[in-house]
């Protein structure tokens, strides 16, 4: 069922950030809450669980960024691949199917328990 | 890692004004919205100061129109031609536009491939982020709030509506580009093509397959 989201591909080139919390492969589960102000966290993933897809490295922090601060410290972002059937329960197609994101680390913590 | 807890509430019922990246309503024929009323406003003061000129302006819409548009295809053809190329654009986007001397405005482009058993599609669902660079000005249903809501739950039946029907083996791989990468289709490169040149094969290579709502044909 879960094999595409499983088989994470291999990490990119892409430099990794120093420090980063999560690794390619690892489980993660979005945190469920509603700050406000500008969030790059769509509201139909908070809350789900996915795997890291890859590392893309530190980026300024776009919550800063869109009050006009600099945006430091910057913040690791990650890809993030979810299985359609774990977002939306009601998913139409095939069990295989995958949406991917970037989130950014401090929205994310470790799933321990099993996805889906 | 600081937890975000004490935040914790329900969204505001309507959205933020001044949410750069807020849902944009679809073109409509009414009057000019205040956002074009201070472009314009903007450039006139910029003109008055002599500091760019209005042909400037003018030519750089034309540049943008004339040339980012085809560039995209050009990637894409040269790594149809070019195994090695296309190992370098798979694994690091913005390094190998670059080769080609094609600077890309994100700090990273994320190429991804179709495969018999992968089909990738791109869309923006918090605003309209697109690789401008490479492909120009995003079409009007890319920014439509019925693409972007819609292609996420069902990518399927919106590929559908594009004229794309997928068998239920091969995996759609749904790219939200939500934050600072930017993301490039690379499609396969279709049967009956081998003698083609690198130019006959970027023609076929049209915007929509680069976003993936379509696939290049050789007809």
């Amino acid at each position: 069922m879960m094999h595409a989201v499983r088989s994470a591909p291999a990490q990119s080139s892409y430099t990794p950030a120093p420090g980063h919390r999560f690794d390619v492969g690892d489980r993660v589960r979005v945190k469920r809450v509603h700050p406000p102000g500008h969030r790059r966290t769509p509201f139909y993933i908070r809350g789900k669980r996915g795997v890291i897809e890859r590392v893309c490295g530190a980026f300024p922090n776009p919550e800063e960024l869109a009050y006009g601060f600099d945006g430091e410290p910057c913040k690791v972002l990650y890809r993030v691949r979810f299985a359609q059937h774990h977002v939306w329960p009601d998913y139409a197609g095939p069990p295989q199917d995958v949406i991917e994101m970037e989130i950014f680390e401090h929205w994310l913590e470790p799933d321990e328990g099993a996805v889906g | 890692m600081a937890t975000f807890d004490y935040y914790a509430r329900r969204p505001p019922e309507h959205g933020h004004d001044h949410d750069p990246h807020a849902p944009q309503p679809d073109e409509s024929a009414g009057p000019p919205s205040e956002f074009e009323i201070m472009s314009r406003a903007m450039q006139e003061l910029l003109e008055a100061k002599d500091v760019v000129t209005a042909e400037e302006i003018r030519r750089r819409m034309e540049i943008f129109e004339e040339d980012f548009p085809f560039r995209g295809s050009r990637v894409v053809a040269r790594a149809w031609v070019d195994p090695a190329f296309k190992r370098r654009l798979l694994e690091d986007g913005r390094a190998a536009c670059l080769e080609m001397g094609i600077p890309i405005e994100a700090e990273r482009l994320i190429a991804v491939e179709n495969t018999p058993e992968v089909h990738n599609v791109i869309v923006c669902t918090l605003c309209s982020c697109y690789p401008r660079s490479l492909l120009g000005m995003p079409p009007t249903w890319y920014k439509s709030r019925a693409y972007r809501s819609r292609v996420v739950f069902e990518p399927r039946a919106v590929l559908r509506e594009f004229g794309t029907v997928l068998p239920d083996n091969v995996t759609v791989r749904v790219h939200d580009s939500n934050a600072d990468m930017r993301y490039l289709v690379v499609p396969m490169r279709p049967e009956g093509t081998a003698d083609w040149s690198e130019e006959r094969l970027a023609g076929i290579l049209t915007r929509d397959t680069l976003v993936g709502v379509t696939v290049p044909r050789a007809e």
